[in-house]
């Protein structure tokens, strides 16, 4: 009788795919709700409080948005542990990983690369951005959250933190692809190539609505700065109440 | 006035990283040779040029000269490939060429895939498993197939094990233990193949690790330097979903 098979290397490998598919997704739809400060100050407030769930419960309750950024930062940690099984282990692998690279000139082989170090750098961006959602929930708004990125010089975590995070996720979305697509022989050369176009223009497309809307923020924040710590107040609620 | 163009003659600089391992006086150096390139002169074509002409010590392998036998696989500027198919007029005035790394090193350019490829073979046990094959008839008409089932399978057979796709791998080359392309490879090639007997759950005992199909990072190297180009991406990629699926 062969013996119990052992599971978990390909347990692993698809939670790291899958941890990996999840945080994508997720970062790509917060690019949306954190651009709606793009539509004006009433759209963020109102996504804002939507994550709230005050139009669900009638009242807003902060402590979602702490319990959402537990969860995300719990997908990150069990990511990059599992991811970390693939960095080069010691200096030996490190230095034959340089030399091949650098000896290949081969665009995937490289773009691998580009992922251990994004990775590595979002092992502290990320983190230090979602601390600060898990302790303050409270503290996102349109003036809030600009005060902060002006005010409170967040701004640099925010610019480093969108680069690295969508060439990390464009990259990783791809190989995904590669990892596991079920494409034929025939048409497998083709697809890398679609989904490689596609990935560029995706990235492309996040990081202008990334840069659009964090200039956004900083010129609310800079405009704003004398009054930094004051809430805003929708304009619906100083007429009508 | 003679207008007709001329193709012009180049001299070729082929730097061979030359190193005997048997030999204690031996230093890894790398030594320049000029060759006068001429039209469709392929590198395995100018390297017997030296060897002839210029120094009958430089070790490299050949056999068949046509991409079959897979014996010619060196680094040619920093990539694998065959130097029987690799043309000199795709190539600059200077050419580098080093032995494939991850191979036991005979001399100069000439390495031990044999050895690689035997021990990978007899770990992942690439051969048909069935029961009672003692008791075959091998003169009676084999059960037929299907013929795009033995065109695949003819399709995953074309693999030379030159060992490009090894050099290729930024994995092999990190973790010595990685099996490769063309390990995972041929064991798609008897997952598919309807005389082989044996279950995905033992084909899952071969390759189900790190060392095997799990620890690929799809860095497509494999893919993209296979010289007979095999579609290597897509059957690991089928091989990991079946072995995920276990």
């Amino acid at each position: 009788m062969p013996q119990k098979l052992n599971r978990w290397p390909a347990r692993m490998d698809l939670l790291q795919s899958g941890t990996g598919l999840l945080l994508v997704m997720f970062i790509w739809g917060h690019m949306f709700f954190e651009s709606s400060i793009l539509l004006g100050h009433e759209a963020m407030y109102w996504v804002t409080r939507m994550f709230e769930g005050e139009h669900l419960f009638g009242r807003p309750y902060p402590l979602l948005v702490s319990a959402a950024a537990a969860i995300v930062l719990l997908l990150i940690a069990l990511h990059a542990l599992l991811a970390l099984r693939k960095f080069p282990a010691n200096y030996r692998q490190y230095q034959r990983m340089n030399t091949h690279m650098a000896a290949m000139r081969h665009m995937d082989t490289t773009l691998w690369y580009v992922q251990v170090i994004t990775g590595f750098l979002l092992f502290f961006l990320a983190s230090a951005h979602l601390l600060v959602v898990l302790v303050q929930p409270d503290n996102i708004g349109p003036y809030a959250s600009s005060d902060r990125i002006w005010s409170g010089r967040f701004w640099i975590l925010y610019a480093s933190l969108l680069l690295v995070v969508h060439v990390h996720a464009g990259i990783g979305i791809y190989r995904l692809a590669m990892k596991w697509g079920p494409f034929s022989a025939a048409s497998s050369g083709l697809w890398r190539g679609r989904i490689r176009l596609a990935l560029y223009c995706i990235v492309a497309f996040y990081l202008c609505l990334g840069t659009a809307s964090l200039i956004t923020y900083m010129r609310i924040g800079a405009e704003h700065a004398p009054y930094a710590g004051e809430r805003y107040v929708p304009t619906h609620a100083s007429g009508a109440h | 006035m003679n207008t007709i163009p001329v193709s012009q003659q180049r001299t070729l600089n082929i730097s061979v990283l030359r190193h005997n391992p048997a030999d204690p006086d031996s230093e890894p150096h790398m030594q320049t040779f000029q060759v006068e390139d001429a039209d469709a002169m392929t590198l395995f074509v100018a390297l017997n040029l030296i060897r002839e002409e210029q120094d009958p010590s430089l070790h490299f392998d050949f056999v068949c000269r046509a991409g079959i036998c897979g014996s010619c696989g060196m680094i040619i500027n920093g990539r694998p490939g065959l130097a029987c198919r690799t043309l000199t007029r795709d190539l600059p005035d200077d050419i580098t060429l080093a032995p494939l790394p991850g191979f036991e090193l005979i001399a100069d350019l000439s390495v031990n895939t044999g050895k690689w490829m035997r021990g990978m073979a007899e770990r992942l046990e690439t051969w048909v498993h069935a029961q009672g094959l003692e008791q075959i008839d091998l003169s009676a008409i084999e059960a037929p197939m299907e013929p795009e089932l033995a065109q695949q399978l003819y399709e995953l057979e074309r693999c030379i094990e030159c060992g490009c796709c090894i050099a290729a791998c930024g994995t092999a080359q990190m973790r010595e233990d990685f099996v490769g392309a063309v390990g995972l490879n041929q064991v798609t090639r008897f997952r598919l193949d309807p005389r082989d007997e044996r279950t995905d759950a033992q084909f899952y005992e071969l390759v189900g690790d790190d060392t095997g199909v799990f620890g690929c990072m799809t860095l497509l190297g494999c893919q993209d330097m296979c010289p007979k180009d095999l579609p290597l991406a897509t059957q690991i990629a089928f091989l990991r979903r079946r072995m995920v699926a276990v």
